[in-house]
């Protein structure tokens, strides 16, 4: 292996990133967050120096190789700080989900045995200290925003700078150690632990080397040309692999500048000032950018609208093609110049996406209709597919080969297989290095040569070698009469409307299919003021018989759309509710990165999912809901179930044959 | 009844000073309708400070009275141990008393960061034409200004709003901009005018914790009126009952909670 670190020119660790950085680029924004209103940044000089200072604040407290120090706060240069901090004197940064409940983060502290917490502030403090009785390892904390935090016993707790200042007066006592345990490390030293979200079971902790990250990174890098002069906004969760890689992995190794957001509510206006070129983002934030667009332009005059729709048609018949450098005529093109200059020029602005040279959504599957939408202004937005254990990229779309129902072509250095069931494996330098105390999960998930199995079911397109995804492979099942059932799919189809924020198929194993549907407050609720509905809740806004009425429309229309695939025409929706309330991830039904868990939701609803099915016209139900500060409630609701238009389709018998 | 003549230390770590503000005799009258009669009590520097009553029992004009909004007929109003003569509501202002209104008194065509930025009125000593030419001493002195006021928008967490005119917020946003406007004057005295009125659960929580805070961080003394005898009993050190422009009772709250006046005002008992 020692030739791939060649390939990496010896730089075998994030530490020895920086300095090629401090080096190459030290006056160069490496940093930039924003604060008090105005954008702060910070070279990659003065990132070094930060981060020396607190590595040697680390010395000065104690920590050993080998500890591991969990980082729990939302985007901020400091915790990029912590990680590479902890990585140069030889500690496993953990990064955690801040906005865990209690619980969970009572498991991952100690399942790692985490002796070290860096945390954001009083309320994350306020967590740890909840659940410390049940950490054994748990020594000492850190906390960054000294508010409220004066009154609290400081025996065990230290302010972030405070420790950065003893740091740096202890810098000759521990200069020779710090210098000694950045040279220790190695390609296969740890870079990261990571939790995977966990659609099933517990969350389980992914190893990743050195060797992992910096060969992932470099070979995306390469992938899409990415230089030192990109920028991005970190402001995915920082826990989420996809953050490490991006925000470090290949930051370091592009030497480009990492820029984070004020807050998270000002995520949308800070993405607009900063313009970023090389953006990423899970499906969900680009069907909510879509769904503020609709509502917008719903409240807009009516000439804007007519430009929209106008301009918008024409968007979506040639926008895609001359993206991706197809043959379009000249008059087309004279018209998309027109629009470009009318409605996609300043849509894209608004939406932050003005400078988009590379944008990558991936996570999840993402509805063709939403994809083609952001395709067709001229963003080039493109797919990939990855998981947490290849280190993100198991496949990435080239520019010119990008399409909605494909996830592109393997990474580079990425070998892919797959097994006569259709379940998809990888190997490649990204490959983790092992789940952490859990040697059987492990074992059942890499094989001896190093091929992962990523419990997808897909297949390799014979024409184009673009690898298609058709569901996740637990997900996809098959109904009574040996029909696919491909839930995620239809799924998609439903959540383009920006009415329907999330929807849950059901039909595995039964005559025919089911749906719960959880409506978007923010669109729906906007609907209802422009039609002087009055309501009182999300409950009562979601239970209201219009609302039914244009969800069925919905539905309906949906139901058209999948008969005209014969292989999925099984799954036509024939009956469907609306839910009483959000499916959330403090009440366990989804993951912290909003991903539906199917096994949860089914068993949770399951009185709902037996009133779809034996055909009664409302069900009364009671919920145990979660509040933000873990403690519990239940809200009781009766919901009308409805029936819909289904087409009758003779493809789906002989799909079934 | 504790004594408070000296400075003391809370069980929660805050230093509780002298007195800073301290009503002798207050006397009010509309004509012939007595708002406040008799009324005598003090506010401790860095306490957070609670009038209560039913409605209609005088709690606003005694703030009003302690703003300089209303000069009291009789009785004498000390701050910071000299006697107040009467004075003008902006008077009062420049000698560090900041409030908020019942009623929300915000300029709702400008955006919240402008709205904020009033409030550094008496910070701001440059002359009209300096201002007009944003030149020299006035560019100085509105960048520092800003900073203030950035560093408020910062603690009450608005920085999503910085630009939304504030007629176009929710209520309970409103009610935090008053406060960060009232602050942006850096009182050493803050008087809130039941700023939990109308809010929900979770918009009192959120701002009972921003008045902790405020109370925390910066030190400074809070003089609140409110309704809500929960918030009001977990945030004051001390409180003040009126009923019928009288006071029928001060102390802790816990003194306060037990005192049989008090429960009879709040109850129900016919007034002799």
């Amino acid at each position: 292996m020692s030739q791939l670190s060649q390939a990496t020119q010896g730089l075998a660790s994030i530490p020895a990133l920086l300095n090629r950085n401090v080096a190459q680029f030290g006056d160069k924004p490496a940093y930039r967050e924003k604060e008090f209103g105005i954008w702060q940044s910070w070279t990659w000089a003065e990132a070094a120096e930060e981060i020396e200072a607190l590595a040697l604040g680390f010395l000065e407290l104690g920590v050993a190789e080998g500890d591991f120090i969990a980082i729990i706060g939302r985007n901020r240069p400091y915790f990029y700080w912590t990680m590479v901090a902890a990585q140069m004197v030889g500690a496993i940064p953990v990064p955690v989900y801040q906005d865990s409940a209690a619980e969970e983060m009572a498991y991952v502290l100690g399942h790692c045995g985490a002796k070290y917490v860096v945390a954001e502030d009083q309320e994350q403090v306020d967590k740890v200290i909840d659940v410390q009785d049940q950490l054994t390892e748990f020594d000492q904390m850190i906390y960054l925003d000294p508010r409220g935090m004066r009154k609290y016993d400081h025996s065990k707790l230290h302010q972030f700078s405070a420790l950065q200042d003893q740091g740096r007066s202890a810098k000759d006592k521990h200069s020779a150690d710090i210098q000694a345990r950045v040279d220790a490390l190695t390609y296969d030293s740890t870079c990261v632990m990571l939790y995977t979200s966990g659609t099933t079971g517990k969350p389980k902790g992914v190893v990743l080397s050195n060797r992992n990250i910096i060969e992932s990174a470099k070979n995306a890098c390469e992938f899409d040309k990415l230089g030192a002069d990109e920028e991005i906004l970190a402001y995915l969760p920082m826990a989420w692999v996809g953050d490490f890689i991006f925000s470090i992995g290949q930051a370091y190794w592009s030497g480009f500048c990492t820029n984070c957001p004020e807050s998270a509510e000002t995520m949308m206006t800070d993405l607009r000032e900063i313009g970023p070129t090389y953006y990423f983002a899970p499906p969900r934030v680009f069907e909510n950018q879509l769904t503020n667009v609709m509502i917008r332009m719903e409240d807009a005059g009516q000439l804007k609208r007519w430009l929209f729709k106008r301009f918008m048609a024409h968007a979506k018949k040639v926008g895609g093609q001359i993206l991706d450098g197809g043959d379009v005529s000249a008059s087309d093109r004279l018209m998309y110049a027109l629009g470009n200059a009318l409605v996609y020029g300043p849509l894209k602005d608004t939406l932050g996406f003005g400078r988009v040279r590379v944008g990558y959504t991936a996570g999840e599957a993402i509805g063709p209709e939403i994809f083609e939408f952001y395709r067709s202004l001229g963003i080039n937005l493109k797919q990939l597919y990855g998981q947490t254990e290849a280190s993100v990229f198991i496949t990435l779309q080239p520019d010119g080969e990008v399409r909605a129902d494909t996830v592109g072509v393997p990474a580079p250095d990425v070998e892919i297989k797959i097994d006569d069931k259709g379940e998809i494996f990888y190997r490649s330098p990204g490959v983790f290095v092992e789940y952490y105390k859990n040697a059987d999960s492990t074992a059942s998930t890499k094989d001896g040569e190093g091929w992962v199995a990523t419990g997808d079911a897909g297949f390799f397109e014979e024409n184009t070698g673009h690898l298609r995804i058709i569901d996740r492979a637990k997900d996809v099942g098959q109904m009574a009469d040996g029909a696919m059932f491909a839930p995620k799919y239809v799924e998609n189809k439903l959540k383009f409307y920006p009415d329907i924020l999330e929807a849950v198929l059901f039909g595995s194993g039964r005559d025919r299919c089911v749906a719960f549907i959880n409506i978007d407050l923010t669109a729906v609720g906007n609907w209802a003021e422009r039609n002087n509905i009055a309501y009182a809740s999300y409950q009562e806004l979601a239970g209201h018989p219009r609302v039914l009425d244009t969800i069925q429309q919905h539905v309906e229309t949906v139901n058209k759309s999948v008969a005209e695939d014969p292989m999925l025409s099984g799954c036509q929706i024939h009956r469907f509710l609306v839910l009483h309330k959000e499916l959330d991830a403090d009440d366990g039904e989804m993951t912290r990165t909003r991903k539906v868990r199917r096994a949860i939701v089914a068993d949770k609803f399951k009185d709902l999912v037996d009133a779809l099915y034996d055909g009664s016209a409302e069900v009364s139900t009671t919920t145990e809901v979660t509040y933000e500060d873990g403690r519990k409630g239940a809200i009781s609701a009766t919901l009308s179930l409805r029936d819909a238009a289904v087409v009758p389709t003779a493809a789906h018998k002989v799909a079934a044959e | 009844m504790l004594d408070h003549s000296e400075s003391y230390v809370t069980e929660d770590g805050r230093t509780i000073g002298g007195v800073v503000m301290e009503m002798k005799n207050i006397t009010l009258r509309f004509g012939g309708v007595v708002a406040i009669k008799d009324i005598s009590f003090d506010i401790r520097e860095g306490e957070i400070r609670a009038i209560i009553g039913p409605n209609g029992a005088g709690k606003s004009s005694m703030l009003n009275v302690i703003s300089g909004f209303y000069n009291p007929q009789e009785g004498d109003v000390y701050y910071k141990g000299a006697l107040r003569p009467p004075m003008k509501p902006y008077q009062v202002a420049r000698l560090g008393i900041a409030r908020t209104f019942q009623n929300i008194a915000l300029f709702e065509g400008m955006t919240v960061l402008d709205n904020i930025m009033t409030g550094r009125l008496n910070h701001m000593k440059a002359g009209l034409f300096a201002q007009a030419l944003w030149k020299g001493k006035a560019e100085a002195e509105e960048v520092a200004n800003r900073e203030v006021v950035e560093k408020i928008i910062d603690f009450l967490e608005i920085q999503s709003i910085r630009k939304t005119p504030v007629g176009r917020l929710p209520y309970g946003l409103k009610k935090r901009v008053e406060l960060a406007r009232a602050l942006a004057a850096e009182p050493s005295i803050l008087l809130l005018d039941e700023p939990m009125a109308g809010m929900n659960v979770e918009e009192k929580e959120d701002m009972s914790r921003f008045i902790l805070d405020v109370n925390d961080e910066f030190g400074t003394t809070i003089a609140l009126i409110e309704h809500d005898m929960g918030v009001v009993m977990d945030l004051s050190d001390r409180v003040v009952v009126m009923d019928y422009g009288k006071k029928i009772g001060d102390g802790t709250p816990d003194e306060v909670r037990n005192n049989q006046a008090v429960i009879d005002a709040y109850l129900g008992v016919s007034h002799d």
